[in-house]
């Protein structure tokens, strides 16, 4: 049923939707109506599941860990400084092969101190073994959860989905329910495969010396490339059930014949939208490549769409630092070493902390990289409130 | 005696804390361990801790466990136990012995948070601190239960604070059971451990775990060590049941401290040539007041 409802609450209803047995988290903005609204949710007897307030991040994520030791489904939420304390957890929950589901609100990471927008939070958790999904709107956010208990639960990879802090999750937009019974028969039950339990005892969680460590390590990568083919049959199988698509490995706009690839992910992929088409009726060919799935990271797909164009920005609202743009180096890998020869692979940050990015400064980028390649840009930086000691 | 009283004082032996496992002689912990589990029996699910347990009893392929055993982190016991207690009201399994458990660096230090998370949120899991006093897994550094006077690697010239009282903290949650005990009783260790059991909500049982290597005594002397502990008025051994401090154990003779601190090398600094120094004065203080506070 097409609803006009936050983002939060949309997110909070699909995941009841999916019949979570376990629900544990700690207040952190912007992700907190999430878990406001699956609390009362639960409180109504809307949905069956035990509503564990714990206090912290770090606790919330070993409830859910044990959770789903125990054979629960299990959902946790958070953002930010949240995450990064959950990061600990987050690892070992990959390690173990828990199908946990959790969604970040994507919010900037302290200091200074930040409550807005930008994609840092899960930046850095990326090498941990969970699977990234970044949403593009609301719609695409609640469908994603759906999504993401099928794939985890196929997998056994835990699924983080990724929205905008604010920019989604506070935003108010028509969002299409499905109903418990469509939910019910696109997601099976969950099957765990090993259990804490006293009628088969076994062990989770045993140590590896050096002689078993590295398998384990290699073995997670493997089913972490590997669950690409789960991503993308999810994903079709989503689009065939509910009538639109969602999620998948990657998307573009106005791709095929643009002279310049503008690639990104979350919630600005809407802007450059505006911009491509308003630049279309000016007579230029823009287009977009826009990552869904993050980790894993969809080198090949890239590659097959990208591999003609020569002229690439990388937009993303995260920074290595002393290093420059996060995806900008995926992408710059995502060719083989002998083809780079020619193309330009520009990288911008833009949005840090919360800042606006505009349609007018999405079309300085774009002209700024017609003129010359571009190594490294932030995008909107007020130069005069930095001082030149600073520099 | 009644039939339930009988259960309760019978020392059980299951193994369910197997043969196998690596510590050392002498290990007062893999003592506690295979109390507290042959205790509780095989319908029990045991959430442990980074530290000396799961490091000597869980390396793979080769756990003794034959209860099933739960690890991820050092300081998360506590909250995984919460979270299994959870699944288990969900999906409407059990009931189920769930036991959380650390040494007393992820109990009194690190963990500390999640713990008094679980007493508040009033979980049905047993936590049962294995108090050997000081980080032995990474080499007998301070923690937050080392005695006062105690040598460790962080405190060379001995540890300048006394013990934190986590038995009455834990109390003052408001949860339903509390109880130390040492591994020299084997009959008081699974009889509070039953008890425990039999008791709906969290509950906190503080056991004494002497560690030969980290206290420097030989391993034959664990079980004497802890007798001493308990009868110089250092280590002693109650009940809190509702808020209410009960079955105090009483000492018969009371033994001086130098007792018990001479035949630990972790203690032997606060001797000059077999001489007590005023530290020792201070740690007899230390016992008269819990004498005095628990009427041991």
């Amino acid at each position: 049923m097409l609803k006009q409802i936050e983002g939060s609450q949309a997110v909070a209803d699909v995941v009841a939707l999916c019949r979570p047995n376990v629900i544990s988290a700690y207040p952190i903005t912007p992700q907190t109506h999430i878990v406001e609204d699956l609390s009362v949710i639960v409180g109504q007897g809307k949905l069956d599941a035990e509503f564990v307030n714990v206090e912290s991040e770090f606790s919330a994520a070993s409830v859910v860990l044990g959770a789903s030791a125990a054979g629960a489904r299990a959902y946790t939420a958070t953002s930010s400084q949240g995450l990064l304390l959950m990061a600990e957890v987050i690892y070992c929950i990959a390690g173990m092969r828990l199908p946990i589901v959790l969604t970040c609100a994507n919010r900037a990471i302290s200091a200074p101190l930040s409550i807005w927008n930008d994609q840092q939070d899960s930046m850095a958790v990326r090498d941990a073994g969970w699977i990234q999904l970044f949403a593009e709107d609301n719609q695409e956010a609640a469908d994603l959860h759906i999504q993401a208990y099928k794939i985890a639960e196929q997998t056994f990879l835990p699924v983080m989905v990724c929205m905008d802090g604010f920019i989604l999750t506070h935003a108010f937009e028509p969002v299409d329910i499905p109903e418990q019974k469509e939910v019910d028969d696109f997601l099976p039950p969950f099957k765990p495969r090993h259990i804490v339990d006293p009628r088969w005892p076994r062990g989770i969680g045993l140590y590896a010396d050096p002689r078993f460590y590295m398998e384990t390590r290699y073995i997670l990568h493997r089913a972490m490339e590997k669950s690409e083919k789960t991503i993308k049959e999810v994903s079709a199988d989503f689009a065939k059930t509910f009538g639109r698509d969602s999620g998948g490995f990657i998307k573009t706009y106005k791709l095929e014949d643009a002279d310049v690839a503008i690639v990104s992910m979350g919630s600005v992929v809407g802007t450059i939208k505006d911009l491509i088409d308003q630049l279309e009726e000016e007579g230029k060919k823009v287009g977009l490549l826009q990552i869904c799935s993050y980790r894993p990271f969809p080198r090949q797909e890239i590659y097959n769409v990208l591999k003609d164009k020569m002229n690439i920005v990388v937009l993303e609202k995260c920074i290595s630092l002393g290093r420059g743009g996060i995806l900008a180096s995926d992408i710059r890998w995502s060719f083989p070493r002998a083809e780079k020869k020619d193309r330009n692979i520009s990288s911008f940050i833009a949005g840090l902390g919360g800042r606006n990015i505009t349609v007018d400064d999405l079309r300085h980028m774009v002209e700024r990289i017609e003129k010359e390649p571009v190594e490294l840009e932030f995008l909107g930086l007020k130069k005069e409130l930095i001082a030149d000691k600073d520099l | 005696m009644n039939e339930k009283a009988e259960e309760l004082n019978r020392v059980e032996k299951k193994d369910l804390f197997g043969s196998g496992h690596r510590a050392c002689g002498g290990c007062g912990q893999a003592l506690a361990a295979r109390l507290v589990h042959d205790a509780a029996g095989e319908n029990t699910i045991a959430c442990v801790a980074t530290g000396c347990l799961e490091v000597f009893s869980s390396p793979y392929p080769d756990p003794c466990w034959r209860i099933p055993f739960l690890h991820s982190l050092f300081e998360n016991p506590a909250a995984v136990a919460s979270g299994v207690e959870a699944a288990y009201k969900a999906l409407k399994k059990g009931p189920v012995n769930i036991i959380a458990q650390a040494g007393d660096g992820s109990t009194a230090d690190i963990g500390f948070q999640c713990i008094s998370g679980m007493f508040e949120r009033g979980h049905n899991v047993l936590y049962v601190c294995y108090d050997n006093e000081a980080y032995m897994n990474t080499g007998v550094q301070r923690s937050s239960f080392t005695p006062y006077g105690a040598w460790t690697s962080t405190t060379p010239m001995g540890n300048p604070t006394r013990k934190k009282n986590l038995p009455l903290i834990a109390a003052d949650h408001g949860i339903p059971y509390v109880a130390t005990a040492t591994v020299d009783d084997f009959r008081d260790l699974q009889r509070k451990v039953k008890t425990a059991l039999s008791i709906e909500g969290p509950k906190y049982i503080h056991i004494l775990v002497p560690c030969p290597l980290g206290w420097g005594h030989p391993g034959e002397l664990t079980v004497k060590i802890c007798r001493l502990a308990k009868d110089t008025g250092l280590f002693p051994i109650f009940e809190i049941i509702d808020g209410k401090v009960t079955n105090v154990k009483k000492i018969p003779v009371k033994v001086p401290v130098e007792e018990y601190l001479k035949p630990q090398g972790r203690f032997r600094f606060l001797f000059k040539k077999g001489v007590p120094t005023e530290k020792v004065a201070e740690i007899q203080e230390i016992a008269n007041q819990n004498i005095e506070r628990f009427n041991l």
